[in-house]
């Protein structure tokens, strides 16, 4: 195959991996590092660098729309930003230490988890608690709408989401992905905040996230432009779109099908890491 | 009150955010089309990992790259660009709530932009 015709088959399957991502939540690196070293062959540390550039380009992206929409929480987020960027040092760091085949391994799972996530019900939980008072001395709070009027919410139990949310970096440094489900994780059921201010403020931190371990990918040699230029490119049309489509449509038993690939690929990375092939 | 103030600072960071993106994006899509015009024969050896060239892992290399108008050079370039986006945000952070007279805050912002910045000076 010709290098133009390589790009170009990179190209369409990164539109469909951002389109997958946006579809289900849980962004287009999740798709595209798999479909990078399972179907193109491709050595699993390009694949990580390609993968970063485009979660940088989705998160910052999608964020102007989510800013008008006025959930996302700029305080919540840069306060735990502190947590997931010293994460991501560390799991960029370590990307070098651990063999390509753990890496698979370990990526295979935060696949799994990522899919059963998106899947599982989410259920509202009342806002009956008393408020945090550390949450309350670091201000974080704050208000979001709710049939046209505005409710508020107290963050709470902060240290277990600090903690959670430097695990949220290490992953998305060690895997280049945004590890978006691993935040809302942070955010909606450590520190309870609405759900929707979990998903938006979690896309707005992924984009600074991802810059903390690009300095590392950058000077390692993981991020070959010429690479990563269809899959940033792709990615970011497809995650376009797919928001679009989400924005529009009842897509229920499409995303289902759409979680059932992502477990499907999880768990050919996992075999693959395993019987070391990557 | 306040809370006008900081919805336009999101607002501000959503749009430069938003900027950065669609600017990184163009000069990628540039970059790339040179390079495929240039390179789109050949196949490169993306299998084994051999690292990037010695020119396009540090900003210094990718700037003189550029000025040589080396096509790789073009798209890593966009790529800084891109890269330099979500840093700008904190950046925004860090001016928006010393504005704002909110100094844990700009504090807070001013932390991660060092990490940021560490990580990205760091050589090893």
């Amino acid at each position: 195959m010709s290098n133009l015709y390589f790009s170009l088959a990179l190209f369409g399957t990164s539109i469909l991996a951002g389109f997958l991502g946006a579809m289900t939540g849980l962004g287009g690196g999740v798709v595209i590092v798999p479909a990078l070293c399972l179907l193109f062959k491709v050595d699993l540390h390009y694949a990580l660098g390609a993968s970063l550039v485009s979660v940088i380009a989705t998160s910052s992206g999608a964020a102007a729309a989510y800013v008008r929409e006025g959930y996302s929480n700029i305080r919540i987020g840069m306060f735990l930003e502190v947590a997931t960027t010293l994460g991501a040092l560390l799991g960029a760091y370590l990307t070098a230490k651990v063999s390509g085949n753990w890496i698979g391994v370990i990526f295979g799972v935060v696949l799994l988890y990522s899919a059963w996530t998106s899947v599982h019900e989410h259920e509202a939980r009342p806002a009956d608690h008393k408020p945090d008072a550390l949450a309350m001395r670091l201000n974080l709070r704050g208000t979001y709408p709710v049939d046209g009027r505005k409710e508020e919410y107290v963050g709470e139990h902060v240290p277990a989401a600090f903690g959670i949310m430097f695990g949220a970096g290490t992953l998305s440094g060690l895997l280049g992905i945004g590890s978006g489900a691993v935040k809302v994780l942070a955010m909606d059921q450590a520190m309870r905040l609405p759900f929707k201010v979990s998903t938006t403020t979690s896309n707005f931190m992924i984009g600074v996230t991802a810059a903390a371990s690009a300095g590392f990918y950058l000077s390692r040699g993981y991020i070959l432009p010429e690479l990563a230029m269809p899959v940033m490119l792709g990615v970011l049309v497809g995650s376009l779109v797919g928001s679009r489509v989400l924005a529009v449509a009842k897509v229920k038993t499409i995303r289902v099908a759409f979680v059932v690939v992502i477990a499907a690929l999880g768990i050919e990375m996992i075999f693959n890491g395993a019987t070391g092939r990557l | 009150m306040a809370e006008g103030s900081d919805h336009k600072l999101e607002m501000a960071m959503g749009r430069m955010l938003q900027i950065g993106v669609t600017v990184a994006a163009l000069v990628v899509l540039a970059g790339g089309i040179l390079y495929l015009k240039q390179f789109g024969g050949a196949m490169p050896d993306y299998r084994h990992f051999h690292g990037a060239p010695a020119g396009l892992v540090s900003v210094h290399g990718i700037l003189s790259g550029l000025m040589h108008f080396d096509t790789p050079s073009v798209i890593a370039f966009g790529i800084l660009l891109l890269i330099a986006t979500p840093i700008c945000r904190v950046i925004f952070g860090v001016v928006g709530f010393a504005l704002l007279r909110d100094r844990f805050y700009a504090g807070v912002s001013a932390v991660v932009l060092g990490i940021l910045l560490f990580s990205f000076f760091l050589r090893r």
